[in-house]
């Protein structure tokens, strides 16, 4: 084929012969002492706010901010390089979340195609979510369209793969998720420019999945462990949920959501953030009735009576009662198992 | 090595040759107006010949070009010495057509048309035109 100017990548030549004779090694030729404008790209890439902003909006989570915190330096500071001729290979940002439920992982694998793109990694910063039914096919040359057709629609942006071990099965070696795995891989290899895969999960499964297929592993360059809230964290989080639904607890009710939440650690099944958020949506149904049965006795009610959670809304939960008696609570069915065994058992994704 | 003709179908052809970046700029301009991105190759290139066959499915849900120009690659692999389009179609109501189709690869060697007349009645000429290559059973024009 003619392409003047142009030897075509698939050759795997990226530049004609020639251009390799031009060009010279920039570490030599830019003189030392050259300074680089790094105030303007600082301020210019936002990387301040983005910061910033994930400080507000995500409570604790110091590791994760820290690691986010390196990322986007180390991607400053590339671009500034860049800026002076001094070229190197893109970073690889592929990156894994573990830790237990309702730890977050989702939010942040969420907020990362927003952080990426304002740090000018990726081009367009949407975040594609797949799991092992988007991927893996059903029958034999069902499972590499499918997974080229995510992977196509993720690119320029960010693939999360949401309990990454469901796609690999090891016990069933006629499994269509081998194929996944191998065009990922390929993927995270080749295209690295053009996709950032965030593989998220329980941590042992995905320590499992990763000593099982050992070139994922590799290939992920930033491994993040989510830890568990304590009780504190757990109240912020709790105090901001509702201030995003316009809601606020009274101040004994702050206290006996406290309480609360020092009990609920205890149990077996809590899932952390997502815990917190089912406990404060049936507070909020408990207001509800409260309300509607002052206002039938002929209370007027005011907008600080519907704004405001009062203590005996959280009081009314079952989780002060014993606990073995409510099946009807989903989240805290009545278990003997150790917290930490069950945790791993439970199927909702993080 | 005679290049023959150069075939002129679709947008850009009298221009030299797209590179990789531009083909990326092209599709992205039309994922960024709501165009959805179609792969097609063939190896005739009579310009009556509008069927060419698809590489794939149409993608409507692309965000970046970057999979647009991964299936035109993988096309490339497929058949290097074969035409290969990308087609730009705009699904808007009313509108449901190509908006830009240009060519992203074409054979190392393209042998032209060969002009046939056709003599009818009372002497009338018609003219028609074949490629030459088609000469050869398909599949094997444009070997190299």
């Amino acid at each position: 084929m003619a392409r003047p100017g142009n030897l075509d990548s698939r050759f795997g030549i990226e530049k004609p012969d020639d251009e390799y004779a031009e060009m010279t090694d920039p570490m030599n030729e830019i003189p030392d002492d050259l300074v680089v404008d790094a105030e303007k790209l600082f301020s210019d890439s936002k990387v301040k706010e983005v910061l910033e902003q994930l400080d507000n909006e995500l409570v604790a989570l110091h590791v994760v901010k820290e690691r986010i915190k390196e990322i986007a330096h180390l991607l400053l500071i590339d671009r500034l390089r860049r800026s002076i001729g001094l070229e190197a290979e893109p970073p690889t940002l592929h990156m894994s979340f573990t830790g237990n439920p309702g730890t977050g992982k989702t939010t942040v694998a969420k907020r990362m195609g927003q952080i990426l793109w304002r740090l000018g990694y990726v081009r367009k910063g949407h975040v594609v979510t797949a799991s092992r039914d988007d991927l893996v096919g059903q029958y034999v040359g069902h499972t590499a369209p499918k997974t080229r057709e995510v992977i196509k629609r993720a690119m320029g942006g960010v693939l999360f793969i949401d309990e990454a071990y469901n796609i690999y099965r090891l016990d069933n070696e006629r499994d269509y998720g081998q194929e996944t795995v191998e065009m990922l891989l390929e993927v995270m290899e080749n295209d690295r420019q053009d996709l950032v895969v965030i593989m998220a999960g329980y941590k042992d499964k995905m320590e499992r999945f990763f000593s099982d297929v050992p070139g994922i592993s590799s290939r992920i360059a930033h491994h993040v462990d989510f830890p568990d809230y304590t009780a504190g964290e757990l109240l912020d989080i709790g105090k901001m949920m509702l201030k995003d639904q316009r809601y606020r607890l009274s101040p004994e009710a702050e206290e006996t959501f406290q309480d609360y939440l020092d009990l609920r650690l205890t149990r077996p099944h809590f899932a952390n953030g997502r815990s917190v958020r089912n406990a404060l949506d049936r507070a909020r149904m408990r207001q509800a009735i409260r309300l509607f049965n002052a206002a039938e006795a002929g209370q007027k009610l005011t907008k600080g009576d519907l704004v405001t959670i009062e203590a005996e809304d959280i009081r009314a939960s079952r989780g002060f009662d014993d606990m073995h008696q409510n099946p009807d609570d989903a989240q805290d069915p009545p278990k003997t198992e150790s917290k930490n065994e069950k945790k791993q058992k439970e199927p909702a994704g993080g | 090595m005679s290049t023959g003709l150069k075939i002129n179908q679709g947008t850009f052809s009298f221009l030299p040759d797209l590179t990789d970046d531009e083909i990326h700029a092209q599709i992205q301009y039309g994922i960024d107006n709501g165009w959805a991105v179609a792969i097609e190759h063939t190896d005739d290139p009579h310009p009556r010949n509008v069927y060419w066959d698809m590489w794939g499915m149409p993608m409507f849900d692309l965000e970046d070009a970057a999979g647009g120009l991964h299936e035109v690659k993988r096309c490339r692999e497929a058949f290097p010495n074969q035409y290969i389009k990308v087609n730009l179609y705009n699904p808007k109501l009313t509108k449901q057509t190509i908006a830009l189709q240009f060519i992203v690869n074409r054979p190392s060697h393209e042998p032209g048309f060969r002009l046939v007349r056709t003599e009818t009645n009372d002497r009338h000429i018609h003219y028609t035109m074949e490629p030459y290559a088609a000469n050869e059973p398909h599949g094997d024009r444009y070997s190299d």
